[in-house]
């Protein structure tokens, strides 16, 4: 007998295909992104280790959870925006439009992919950076939580942008102009507080900020911000785009004519 | 008994556009119906609409009693939509494409013996574990069928099912979809292939324009149109006299429309006048083609 009841199984295999679909491609969606972190890692720990402490940490270990949750970011939001601008280019949307999946159920599915992607690479990138470099963990419960956290609302991001874009390019323009910025000027390379009042007003409103920041604390013990303040921040933000991403799911917006 | 399909002044807007024009249309359990017209007509608007793709700017659809809209899970479990385009997801292999189907659906382990059969029946047995994208466009047809009966529905909507398919295929797959009928499958095509229509719907809807403009029987229909065509390979010109019998020509082939065979006599004396040698010539019975093309050319 199977554990999973018919009415969850709908959802269930959407999201079981959302996993084989990242997972048949691990080399391009796991291998290559702990790769390319880890290759940050060398040059950055290799150029500015000695010269540079944040918070009293050396920066080779300042920068790896940085590092680590950029890439579960940019990882959670490239699984549900390529899976869909994917399906909707080469039409193959329509068998998932055919069902009898609720808008909230294609959401979840969606999402819940997205997370266990980001997750997962940000856990390649933790179990091999730790073979070279001592790296505590002070509150693995908060690591959790704002991977998790900050993973689905990169997820939810996705999804607004898988079904907003028509084609490779509006995806392309996405992630280049608004999710790499966001991503590198959120605080992964440095502490806020080495830059200017200006730009540090600026940083504050970024969400990518609260979610590394709060991150490195679980690691550390120490943060720009309040970790409270900062998880605060990233669950409503992730409730405020999740709303609008199923406002849109709902409205069947470039979905359902 | 509740209709496998109704249809109630449904219209369909885009922009200035209006694709669909207030169309009524029920279609009874264990039909097999026809949805013919042209380019344009708006049978794949109205498909899309029954299967919940696109929305209507007014009226009702409901597929086994379930409004389209309001019960949209009942609805879609009822019914089974096979897309024109030869659209495939190319992740993954057959059987995984259609277990998923059906799992998506909430059909689990209990489903895997049907899809194994509609795989056998459809002739995808050795490609079952090949991937979507390494098939021929015939087999990506084929799965395309699989996929849409994968959860078991009892109305199947085929859109164009054997556009660009070989004969031996379409034979094959009007075989298996015969046979689902005959299960009790309530079966709605649209095809360009007359003659297919013809022979296996028992009603057909011609569209034109957004509108329905002739619901009947196919025998009805047939009996519409004058009994028989003479289709006349001529020497010459065809004599002004017989034009107004003339359905189409080419060259110098005609087809002429007759109402009785013992006008045969009459228009090949008028041929003999004419000093016009018959080079070949052919008495056809009347078709849903002949139907189509006197309903939609009316202006």
């Amino acid at each position: 007998m199977s554990i999973i009841s018919a009415r969850m199984r709908g959802p269930w295999t959407l999201f079981k295909k959302e996993l084989l679909r990242f997972w048949r491609v691990s080399f391009q969606t796991v291998a290559a992104p702990v790769m390319t972190a880890l290759l940050y890692l060398l040059v950055f720990s290799h150029v500015l280790e000695g010269r540079v402490q944040v918070h009293g940490l050396n920066y080779t270990s300042f920068l790896i959870p940085g590092l680590i949750m950029m890439s579960v970011l940019q990882n959670a939001f490239a699984n549900s925006s390529s899976s869909l601008i994917q399906s909707k280019v080469m039409g193959n949307l329509v068998f998932v439009l055919l069902t009898p999946l609720s808008y909230l159920e294609f959401f979840l599915a969606f999402l819940l992919a997205s997370v266990v992607r980001g997750v997962a690479v940000g856990l390649g990138i933790y179990l091999v950076a730790i073979v070279f470099i001592d790296l505590p963990m002070a509150h693995p419960l908060l690591v959790l939580m704002f991977a998790v956290a900050g993973s689905a609302f990169l997820g939810a991001f996705g999804i607004i942008a898988g079904i907003w874009a028509d084609k490779f390019d509006q995806m392309a323009a996405f992630q280049n102009f608004i999710i790499m910025p966001l991503s590198f000027l959120s605080g992964v390379f440095y502490s806020i507080h080495s830059l200017p009042p200006f730009w540090q007003t600026v940083s504050h409103l970024n969400p990518f900020f609260y979610m590394i920041d709060g991150f490195r604390y679980g690691f550390f013990g120490v943060s720009d911000i309040s970790p409270l303040i900062s998880l605060s921040i990233v669950l409503g933000s992730f409730f405020a785009i999740s709303w609008l991403a199923l406002t849109m799911l709902k409205s069947g917006y470039k979905l359902r004519g | 008994m509740i209709p496998a399909i109704k249809i109630e002044q449904v219209q369909k807007h885009y922009g200035a556009l209006q694709a669909l024009k207030g169309i009524d249309l029920t279609i009874e359990q264990g039909e097999f119906f026809a949805l013919l017209g042209p380019n344009g007509a708006g049978k794949s608007t109205l498909i899309n609409l029954l299967a919940g793709l696109i929305k209507p700017t007014s009226g009702k659809l409901a597929v086994m009693g379930f409004d389209v809209q309001a019960d949209y899970r009942q609805a879609r479990h009822a019914l089974g939509v096979v897309p024109q385009e030869l659209v495939f997801d190319p992740f993954f292999n057959v059987r995984e494409m259609l277990r998923f189907q059906a799992g998506y659906f909430g059909r689990g382990p209990e489903n895997d013996e049907w899809v194994d059969e509609i795989i056998e029946c459809l002739g995808l047995a050795d490609k079952a574990h090949t991937n979507m994208r390494k098939l021929s466009g015939g087999m990506k047809r084929r799965a395309l069928i699989a996929q849409a009966l994968a959860h078991r529905p009892p109305v199947i909507v085929l859109d164009e099912p054997t556009a660009g398919v070989d004969v031996e295929l379409r034979q094959m797959l009007w075989e298996f979809i015969k046979r689902l009928n005959r299960d009790g499958h309530t079966v709605i095509l649209t095809t360009h292939y007359l003659e297919e229509a013809e022979t296996l719907c028992s009603r057909v809807a011609m569209m034109k324009q957004g509108q329905i403009i002739a619901l009947d029987t196919t025998a009805n229909l047939l009996k519409k149109i004058p009994g028989k065509n003479l289709r006349l390979k001529l020497s010459a010109a065809l004599p002004e006299s017989l034009r107004p019998l003339l359905r189409h020509e080419e060259a110098f082939e005609y087809m002429l429309a007759l109402t009785e065979v013992t006008q045969v006599e009459a228009v090949l004396a008028q041929i003999r006048q004419a000093a016009i040698a018959v080079e070949d010539m052919q008495l056809i019975e009347a078709d849903l083609e002949d139907v189509f093309v006197d309903l939609v050319s009316k202006p």
